[in-house]
């Protein structure tokens, strides 16, 4: 077979790939953040050594950790109309199933997070009359967070990778745009291949990156 | 919603199948057959190139093992199995013949490999060096003081991360849906499709994956038991001792 990569010109980028592109990275930035905000919640929820906020949040962590991410976006297409009573694009619907799931696999990094921070640290905070919520929000959380820095992001790479399955909703993510340009194309092999390459070209050096930031993190600590 | 009708799956779908809970048993099969198929492809191939990883004095085996881990954990799992299922076949005409079924298993398989390799590799190198040189003192070849030293330790260090990469590659098994493998999530979108009972049917199928996830988890427990060596300290991964 000849691989013809000839059609790939700025019009098919334009026309199909940056659409995607566009909607891939706003669901990344929007899931990492709503993720990281709800993730942390639930994580405290589950340390708070109160039953009726750990169980809750341990049901929601685990059953969410326990489907695959396809079932859930499939879930939430066929609930969130149900729910707010009108019909609601793929898009949204993806951008809110991201939210609610991602947030079980932050509040696990989070929860490692805030476990990594020697319960000395919560004393002095005590020690220094703080409330609960000063010292977390001034002592705790600040470190959790820059020691599960690197860890965060690469759970941000993972999501990015992972944003592709709203294929199964129909939803126009960047490899949605592949799809469809190799298909109108008649050059579907090209397309999937150029998918690959993007990708990795991406994925690759953010994790690359990654590394860098975590070493130099290691260097100040 | 609301009013549920859960005989529907003692309905006939009209074809070779019966009825819908048997034809969702078949799919919770092939969704079971390709997971464990590619668990072996995963193990093999993991095992392999996170042994090269860490072989001392072979920097092009080692540059090669990296290679690949970085290849097969940047490219999205969707993506790769339609690079095995569209392009493999017709780039490599030797592979043209196989069935979709064994395609996806090499896709998810490979992927997984890479996974695996990493949590091998440093668990190889979370061992103190010492072992290695106490092999080597002994007269072992490199291959029998990683079969008799290192691997037996290594093994028993990445049990855990083990456990949840089988958990995930069960899980992952569901985008095999996306090249129309009759697994349950295809399943769950034909089956729901005909008979426009789709919360009936998103239900079975989320709750089969939810009973097998419990039953694969129990297992790995079962086996991390089996092999534990007492005073040899696994728990936590951090290495032996």
């Amino acid at each position: 077979m000849n691989l013809d990569l000839s059609f790939f010109n700025w019009q098919v980028v334009s026309s199909f790939l940056l659409k995607g592109f566009y909607f891939s990275v706003t669901l990344t930035v929007v899931a990492t953040l709503g993720g990281i905000v709800f993730g942390t919640l639930l994580a405290m929820m589950r340390l708070s050594g109160k039953k009726w906020l750990d169980m809750p949040a341990s049901i929601y962590v685990n059953g969410m950790r326990s489907i695959p991410l396809v079932m859930v976006i499939l879930w939430f297409f066929l609930l969130v109309p149900n729910i707010i009573g009108r019909p609601i694009g793929p898009e949204y619907s993806a951008i809110i199933t991201f939210v609610a799931f991602e947030a079980a696999y932050f509040s696990e990094i989070m929860r490692a997070g805030i476990q990594s921070i020697p319960r000395g640290q919560v004393f002095a905070g005590q020690a220094m009359g703080m409330t609960y919520g000063q010292s977390m929000k001034l002592v705790i959380l600040p470190q959790a967070f820059r020691n599960m820095l690197p860890v965060l992001l690469t759970q941000t790479i993972i999501l990015f990778q992972d944003t592709s399955l709203v294929y199964a909703i129909g939803a126009y993510d960047l490899f949605k745009g592949f799809d469809t340009a190799g298909k109108n194309y008649g050059r579907p092999e090209e397309a999937y291949l150029a998918a690959a390459v993007t990708y990795f070209v991406l994925c690759y050096s953010l994790s690359w990156l990654v590394k860098r930031l975590h070493k130099k993190i290691a260097i100040i600590r | 919603m609301g009013n549920w009708d859960w005989g529907v799956f003692l309905e006939d779908p009209g074809g070779r199948i019966p009825t819908y809970w048997q034809w969702l048993v078949q799919a919770w099969g092939w969704t079971l057959a390709v997971s464990l198929c590619a668990l072996v492809v995963a193990l093999v191939l993991g095992s392999v190139i996170g042994v090269i990883r860490t072989l001392p004095a072979s920097p092009w085996l080692v540059r090669f093992g990296n290679a690949w881990v970085e290849l097969f954990r940047n490219i999205p799992l969707l993506v790769q199995i339609f690079i095995w299922y569209h392009v493999v076949p017709k780039l490599f005409p030797v592979m043209a013949g196989l069935p979709p079924f064994v395609l996806v298993v090499f896709a998810l398989g490979l992927f997984t490999s890479s996974r695996i390799a990493e949590q091998l590799r440093s668990g190889i190198q979370a061992l103190p060096k010492g072992q290695r040189y106490a092999g080597m003192a002994m007269g072992f070849t490199t291959a029998q003081y990683y079969r008799y030293v290192i691997l037996p330790m290594a093994y028993r260090i990445i049990l855990p991360p083990l456990t949840s990469e089988s958990m995930n590659i069960f899980k992952n098994s569901s985008v095999a849906f996306a090249v129309s493998i009759p697994e349950m999530i295809q399943f769950a979108m034909q089956a729901g499709e005909e008979t426009s009972r789709v919360t009936e049917m998103y239900l079975a199928v989320t709750v089969l994956y939810v009973i097998s996830a419990m039953v694969i988890n129990r297992l790995m427990v079962w086996i991390e038991k089996r092999v534990r060596i007492p005073g040899f300290v696994v728990a936590g991964g951090t290495g032996g001792h």
